[in-house]
C-alpha cells in the first residue's frame, strides 16, 4: 500500500495549512503574538530542552511562520524549513549552521553581488574563508576544496549572468569529498527547479522574489533534504556536543533533522533574524499561485527575449531559454518548464546607452529587486554590483553595458511597447543607431 | 503486517494507549530519552521504560524486561525498540511472547529476521520510523517546528491529543 502523492499545485495551496483545528478557519490565521503561554513549568522545561514541539517566542518559531516553512519544505521536497528575515539572513544562517572561524567554503563565482560581499567581506571577517571559482566546470570547484572546507555553494541560475548550474555534477563532487551542496534557488523558485531532486542538501532562497511575487515583503528561507550524514567527521558543529544545549549532539539526537534543529534552536535563536508572522502570512497567499505565476513569467520572458534578439541595438542576450545560450542544455535538464524570467542583455553604446534606455522606460520599474509580478529593470554595474571591483565584477559575469530584466506578468504587448521607447532612446545616444523601424 | 502508509500509522497511534520503550535511557541527551520524554509529557500515552539497568525514569517505574512488564500490566499496545540490530530479533520474540499487538523499530535497527518474525506472528510492524516524529506528525508538533508533516487535508481535524496539564 502506498500513500497518495499530491501534486505541486495542490501542495502550493494546501501544504502546511489544514483548517485551523481550534476555529475551523480555512485560511491560515495570522498569529501576531510575540510569545506563547506554557501549560506548566514542566512543559516550559521540555520546550526549552527541545524535547517537545511547541511555541515559546516568535524569534524562534511562530505558527504562521511555521505554516510557511512547512509549505516551502513540501514544495522543495525537503523534510523541513526555517524562515528568516531576508534571503541574506537565511544564507548566512545556513552557513553558520555548519561553519565557524577557521573553516572554508567553495562557491561558484557567478553569484549575486550581495552574496559575493557576504562571503568575501563579512564571512571573512568572521574567520570563514571562501574561494570563488570562476567558470562552469564542476571539476574546478573540486580543485578548490581543502581539508577545512565545509560546503560547496552555487546558484541554480546565476545572478545576473544567467548561468545554469550543473546541479547533479556539483552534488556528486561535493558528496565525494564528504561535503554538502548548498544551492540558492531564488531565480528558479521550486516551481521551476527543485535542487534537492538533483542531489542538493540545503536549499536557500530569497523569498522576497518569486515566492512573494508581489514585491511586498523581505524574507528568506532554508530548506534541508534530511539526506546528508553530518557524522562523517567534517561537521563538528552538528555532530559533537553543543555547549549551547547542555552537551547535546544534534546529529545523534535528531538524526536527519539535525541541521534544521540547529538552524532554528541555535542559529536563528542567537542571530535573531526572525521572519515576521505578517510577512509569512503574505507569503502563504503568494505561494498559492506560485506555479501559475511562474508559468506566466516564463511565457512573457520568452516573448520579450525573442523581441530583443531581433533588434540591432542589442549586442547580446544571456538567457538560458534561448537556443543559442551556452546554458541551453543545462537549462533543458534542470529547468524544463523554463529558466525563469530574469535575464540580461547588452546594449550597443555601452554605459550611456544603458542609462538612456532605463530612463526612457515608462512601464518597467527601475529598482533593485527581481521576481515581482511587475516588470523590473536595472543596470547592475551602477547598482547591485557597484561595490565590487572590476575583476570581481567580471568574474561574476557583469559588464558595463549589461541591463537586467525581470519580466513580470503584464500584457506582453505593453512590455514590448515600452522597450521600444527605451531602445529608441538608446539609439539616439549610441552612434551605431540606424536600426530598424 | 508492516505498516507503510501515513493513514496506517495514524490509525495505530489513535488506537494505542500503552507504550513500552525497550532500551529507554535515563541520559537526557540520548534519543531514546527524547522519545520517552516526549510521549510521557504529551499525556496521551502511558509510557514505560524497559531497562534492567535503571529503576525509574522521570518517576516512571522501569521494568527489567517485557515479560516483567506484562506480568504486572499486561501486554503494551506498542513495543518501541531502541536496541542494537543484533538484539532486535530477540526483542521481537519477547514482544510476541507477551502478546503485544505492535512492534515499532526506531531508525536503522531492524534486521530482516526481526521484521519477519513479528510480521509472521501477526503483529503490526513499523520499521525505520521514529515514534516521536510520527506522533508529532499527527499532533501538530512537526508542523509547529516548520517540518513537513506530509499531511494534506481540508477536513477540520481535532488535535490528535490534548496537551499535558
Amino acid at each position: 500500500m502506498q500513500d497518495h502523492r499530491f501534486g505541486f499545485r495542490t501542495r502550493a495551496l494546501h501544504a502546511g495549512t489544514p483548517p485551523d483545528p481550534t476555529t475551523g478557519a480555512r485560511a491560515m490565521p495570522l498569529y501576531l503574538s510575540s510569545s506563547f503561554v506554557f501549560d506548566s513549568t514542566e512543559h516550559a522545561a521540555e520546550l526549552f530542552a527541545l524535547r517537545t514541539y511547541g511555541n515559546i517566542y516568535s524569534r524562534i518559531g511562530n505558527p504562521t511562520v511555521a505554516a510557511f516553512e512547512e509549505r516551502m519544505a513540501s514544495l522543495e521536497g525537503g523534510i523541513g524549513a526555517v524562515a528568516f528575515a531576508s534571503g541574506l539572513a537565511a544564507q548566512l544562517a545556513a552557513i553558520l549552521c555548519v561553519a565557524q572561524a577557521g573553516d572554508h567554503l567553495v562557491a561558484s563565482a557567478g553569484l549575486y553581488g550581495g552574496t559575493v560581499t557576504q562571503f568575501t567581506v563579512t564571512l571573512k571577517r568572521m574567520g570563514i574563508d571562501c574561494t570563488l571559482v570562476p567558470g562552469d566546470d564542476p571539476a574546478a570547484l573540486r580543485a578548490a576544496i581543502r581539508d577545512n572546507t565545509k560546503l560547496v555553494y552555487t546558484e541554480t541560475i546565476g545572478n545576473p549572468a544567467g548561468n545554469a548550474a550543473d546541479l547533479e555534477a556539483c552534488a556528486a563532487l561535493a558528496h565525494e569529498c564528504g561535503l554538502p551542496l548548498f544551492v540558492d534557488n531564488t531565480f528558479a523558485s521550486p516551481a521551476l527547479c527543485r535542487p534537492i531532486e538533483w542531489g542538493a542538501d540545503v536549499v536557500v532562497q530569497s523569498a522576497t522574489k518569486f515566492i512573494s511575487g508581489h514585491g511586498t515583503v523581505i524574507a528568506g528561507v532554508v530548506v534541508e533534504s534530511g539526506r546528508f550524514d553530518w557524522r562523517g567527521g567534517k561537521h563538528p558543529l552538528l555532530a559533537t556536543p553543543s555547549p549551547g544545549y547542555h552537551g547535546m549532539n544534534f546529529a545523534e539526537t535528531f538524526d536527519e533533522y539535525a541541521f534544521l534543529m540547529r538552524a532554528r534552536a541555535e542559529v536563528l535563536r542567537d542571530v535573531g533574524a526572525a521572519l515576521s508572522p505578517m510577512s509569512a502570512w503574505l507569503l502563504l497567499q503568494s505561494l498559492e499561485t506560485l506555479p501559475l505565476r511562474m508559468k506566466a513569467h516564463v511565457e512573457n520572458a520568452r516573448v520579450v527575449a525573442e523581441f530583443l534578439r531581433g533588434r540591432e541595438e542589442v549586442a547580446w542576450i544571456n538567457f538560458a531559454e534561448l537556443d543559442d545560450s551556452p546554458y541551453r542544455a543545462l537549462a533543458a535538464k534542470y529547468l524544463p518548464d523554463g529558466a525563469g524570467s530574469i535575464f540580461t542583455f547588452g546594449l550597443r553604446g555601452g554605459r550611456e546607452a544603458g542609462r538612456a534606455f532605463i530612463e526612457a522606460l515608462e512601464l518597467w520599474s527601475h529598482l533593485a529587486n527581481v521576481g515581482d509580478g511587475k516588470s523590473l529593470v536595472i543596470h547592475p554595474a551602477s547598482t547591485t554590483h557597484q561595490q565590487l571591483g572590476d575583476d570581481e565584477m567580471r568574474a561574476g559575469g557583469v559588464s558595463p553595458e549589461m541591463i537586467r530584466l525581470s519580466v513580470g506578468l503584464e500584457d506582453p504587448a505593453d512590455l514590448i511597447w515600452d522597450l521600444e521607447n527605451g531602445l529608441r532612446a538608446a539609439r539616439a545616444v549610441a552612434s551605431v543607431g540606424t536600426a530598424a523601424p | 503486517m508492516i505498516l507503510e502508509t501515513v493513514s496506517q500509522r495514524r490509525a495505530l497511534l489513535a488506537r494505542s494507549r500503552t507504550v513500552a520503550v525497550v532500551g529507554a535511557s535515563p541520559d537526557p541527551t540520548r534519543p531514546s530519552y527524547f522519545v520517552f520524554s516526549y510521549l510521557r509529557t504529551k499525556g496521551r500515552f502511558e509510557v514505560t521504560p524497559i531497562n534492567p539497568a535503571t529503576a525509574a525514569i522521570d518517576g516512571r517505574k522501569a521494568y527489567p524486561s517485557l515479560a516483567a512488564y506484562a506480568a504486572e500490566r499486561g501486554a503494551p499496545d506498542i513495543v518501541d525498540v531502541f536496541r542494537r540490530p543484533a538484539e532486535t530479533a530477540q526483542v521481537a520474540r519477547e514482544a510476541i511472547a507477551v502478546g503485544a499487538p505492535c512492534i515499532w523499530f526506531q531508525y536503522g535497527i531492524a534486521t530482516g529476521e526481526a521484521v519477519a518474525l513479528a510480521d509472521a506472528a501477526g503483529l503490526d510492524v513499523v520499521v525505520d520510523r521514529c515514534l516521536k516524529v510520527e506522533s508529532a506528525r499527527f499532533d501538530g508538533g512537526l508542523a509547529l517546528g516548520g517540518l513537513d508533516s506530509g499531511l494534506i487535508t481540508s477536513k477540520r481535524v481535532r488535535p490528535f491529543d490534548a496537551p499535558a496539564r
